[in-house]
């Protein structure tokens, strides 16, 4: 995984509430088995109008956010499906960092196995942050070493993260990696809970 | 010890590691493994030269893909197809149990589950997909993984996992004729809102959830991934044993005696603490029709479309008004006033036998509408059989609905059951999001029977005083 330290780009901003994976990334793009090449289906059906032509008026459209790498949106970006097309799509758009009030669960996580580092503002930073971001090149800086995000005015927004998944990702780390390095405490565990538990470890014969 | 919820027993029993900052790296009990979200899983596990560590403890299924129409006949699409056998490779490849496509017990990854006695009470459940909360239903921590924790849990047969907050919901009172587990869910996150529970384990508890069969317990946590929750769960009791006991891959014999025996431990001690607590009066909930693009915009069939000018939060504003754009409803029209064109009754809601014999009850000797296309998709194979043995697609067809082959189907539209531009659906499944059954389409949410009677009269009635 690509690590995430610090980002200096330019911002697209998309304002809509309850942005779903379906949005980001509708079925007809689920059928492939690569992780690549899917950029053409990111907000597939928000960037076309009814004719099928190119919306012009669609924030992605427009050549300024062409090399945008940090979306700002709004609460609870990524809800419904679990799919990781979702970041896997931002990604290939060349987005490496998602700023919104609040994330959906699961989205979230998923940002983190593909080096997106979502940032959870409060609704006035966010609301800020659209102002400034009207302007043509508004620039935004991610530092997630410090936990920040600095608007072009130099105004710091501080944001929380966990610990452990901050360090995951400054790092680049293998999660796989970092379970199998506790394999010993695996086989402790499984051997005290097949004595505990052992209609747990029924397993399936093929 | 002190009193500790279902969930906290459940998430204390998997810790097999805890980082300073309380990150936990959980022990996964079982993996269930679908088509479209596994692919790279499986491509990645083999770049890294690494196996499953318990390859008997995952079992897959194909079903977002597969046609619901005559499987003989193969799939159309290549690329679906190729998807489906890439499944089937990988599962030959690495050990794994699978139903394939044309086997009697293939169906909707989380209606098989349980209907195999695969899903047990105190074990944790994963699946690369958002409704894994279903599971909960038995009193197991069951949630939705991306496709990179689906290659962690098969490598590691563990997830790394913050510890979410607990929140109970509470249901008491008596739930009026014809209203359902659907309604209940629906009527719930209308309440909290779809990231109401963002961040939660939700609890189910209180008289109404007791009186649940287990398949409307499935129904409700079913949709708990809709208020945003990572999972939502139903403490296990007499009924969750009796529904467990001789499927086929349940424990049996003395495994089982000892296992039902652990499960009563499972249920939450008096007096532990839930870090919130909502309460909903069952008699207050009427049947259930989402309005708008996003599940939590609902209200009663007794209700109207809202207006969004009446709306003072801005926010909510501009939302309902961009839902109404996309579903083609002016404000204030009674929800009983809105003309349908198809009715889906499937997917992992509302697609189990009891949904299907309440549904046909309803259907027998009624005819659909002419101006609606009906369509029934069992939930699996082996609900299909149940249902033909008991003469229910008899039923169905007879009434003019089309009854097919098990699978997700236009619950999300990635075969070819799909929406037209424009068209409007009562669908009972879990998501109306814009495009979701289909680009352009509009979808209503409902309960099976509301969907027969919308089926029937062409329109949404309030299934309370349909004749
Ligand atoms: S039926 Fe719908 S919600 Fe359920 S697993 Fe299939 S696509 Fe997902």
């Amino acid at each position: 995984m690509q690590a995430f330290t610090t980002l200096t780009g330019l911002v697209a901003p998309l304002d809509r509430v309850n942005v779903d994976t379906d949005q980001i990334i509708p079925k007809q793009f689920l059928k492939t088995i690569k992780r690549t090449g899917l950029r053409e289906g990111l907000f597939y059906d928000w960037r076309k109008r009814k004719d099928g032509s190119q919306d012009p008026d669609f924030f992605l459209n427009q050549p300024r956010y062409k090399h945008a790498s940090i979306l700002l949106t709004r609460d609870n970006f990524g809800c419904g499906s679990s799919r990781e097309h979702a970041p896997w799509a931002l990604l290939d758009q060349g987005f490496r960092s998602v700023i919104a009030p609040s994330f959906a669960d699961i989205f979230y996580n998923n940002c983190f196995q593909n080096g997106i580092l979502p940032v959870v503002l409060k609704a006035d930073e966010v609301q800020a942050l659209f102002k400034g971001a009207s302007k043509e090149g508004c620039q935004l800086t991610v530092d997630l070493a410090a936990q920040t995000v600095t608007a072009p005015d130099g105004t710091k927004y501080r944001f929380d993260i966990d610990p452990f998944r901050k360090d995951c990702l400054y790092r680049g780390l293998d999660a796989i990696g970092l379970s199998l390095q506790h394999a010993l405490a695996i086989a402790a565990y499984e051997k005290r809970r097949l004595s505990d538990a052992p209609w747990l470890f029924t397993d399936l014969a093929r | 010890m002190a009193a500790q919820t279902l969930f906290e027993k459940i998430w204390d029993a998997h810790i097999v590691h805890t980082e300073p900052d309380g990150t936990t790296l959980l022990y996964v009990d079982r993996q269930l493994v679908h088509e479209v979200t596994s692919p790279q899983a499986f491509e990645s596990l083999k770049l890294a030269g690494r196996k499953p560590r318990r390859p008997g403890a995952t079992l897959a299924v194909p079903d977002h893909n597969v046609p619901t129409t005559d499987r003989k006949l193969g799939i159309a699409d290549p690329v679906s197809a190729k998807q489906i056998q890439t499944l089937e490779e990988n599962c030959r490849d690495f050990g794994i149990t699978i139903f394939g496509m044309n086997d009697a017990r293939q169906g909707i990854v989380h209606v098989i589950g349980p209907e195999q006695g695969f899903t047990l009470p105190g074990m944790t459940i994963v699946c690369g997909d958002s409704h894994t909360s279903t599971h909960g239903a038995f009193g197991a921590l069951a949630f939705g993984i991306g496709t990179s924790e689906v290659e962690h849990v098969l490598a590691t047969q563990c997830l790394i996992q913050t510890r979410p907050r607990t929140m109970e919901i509470r249901v008491d009172g008596k739930l009026s004729d014809h209203c359902s587990a659907k309604d209940v869910i629906l009527a719930i996150i209308g309440r909290i809102g779809t990231a109401g529970g963002t961040g939660y384990v939700i609890e189910y508890t209180g008289s109404v959830i007791r009186g649940l069969t287990m398949e409307g317990r499935m129904t409700l946590c079913n949709m708990s991934i809709e208020a945003g929750a990572r999972a939502g769960m139903v403490a296990p009791d007499e009924k969750t044993a009796a529904y467990i006991k001789g499927r086929p891959m349940a424990p049996a014999g003395d495994l089982f005696d000892r296992a039902v025996k652990a499960w009563r431990d499972l249920p939450t001690d008096p007096g532990a603490k839930y870090d919130l607590t909502i309460e909903l009066n069952a008699e207050q909930i009427a049947p259930q029709v989402t309005w708008g693009t996003s599940p939590g915009m609902v209200t009663g069939v007794d209700g109207k479309v809202p207006d969004p000018k009446a709306m003072s939060d801005e926010k909510s504003r501009k939302a309902a008004e961009r839902a109404l754009e996309y579903m083609g409803l002016t404000p204030n029209t009674p929800m009983t006033q809105i003309n349908i064109d198809k009715v889906f009754i499937g997917s992992c809601t509302n697609s189990r036998i009891e949904d299907l014999r309440l549904a046909a009850s309803f259907a027998k000797g009624k005819k659909v509408a002419q101006s609606v296309h009906a369509m029934v998709v069992p939930g699996s194979g082996l609900v299909k059989h149940q249902a033909e043995q008991e003469g229910l697609d008899k039923i169905f067809r007879d009434a003019g609905f089309e009854w097919r082959e098990a699978g997700c189907s236009m619950c999300l539209a990635m075969n070819a059951d799909v929406l037209q531009p424009g068209e409007r659906c009562a669908s009972t499944s879990n998501r109306n999001f814009e495009g979701r059954q289909g680009a352009g389409g509009r979808t209503h949410l409902v309960s099976p029977i509301m969907a027969v009677a919308a089926a029937v009269e062409g329109h949404f009635v309030d299934i309370r005083h349909w004749k």
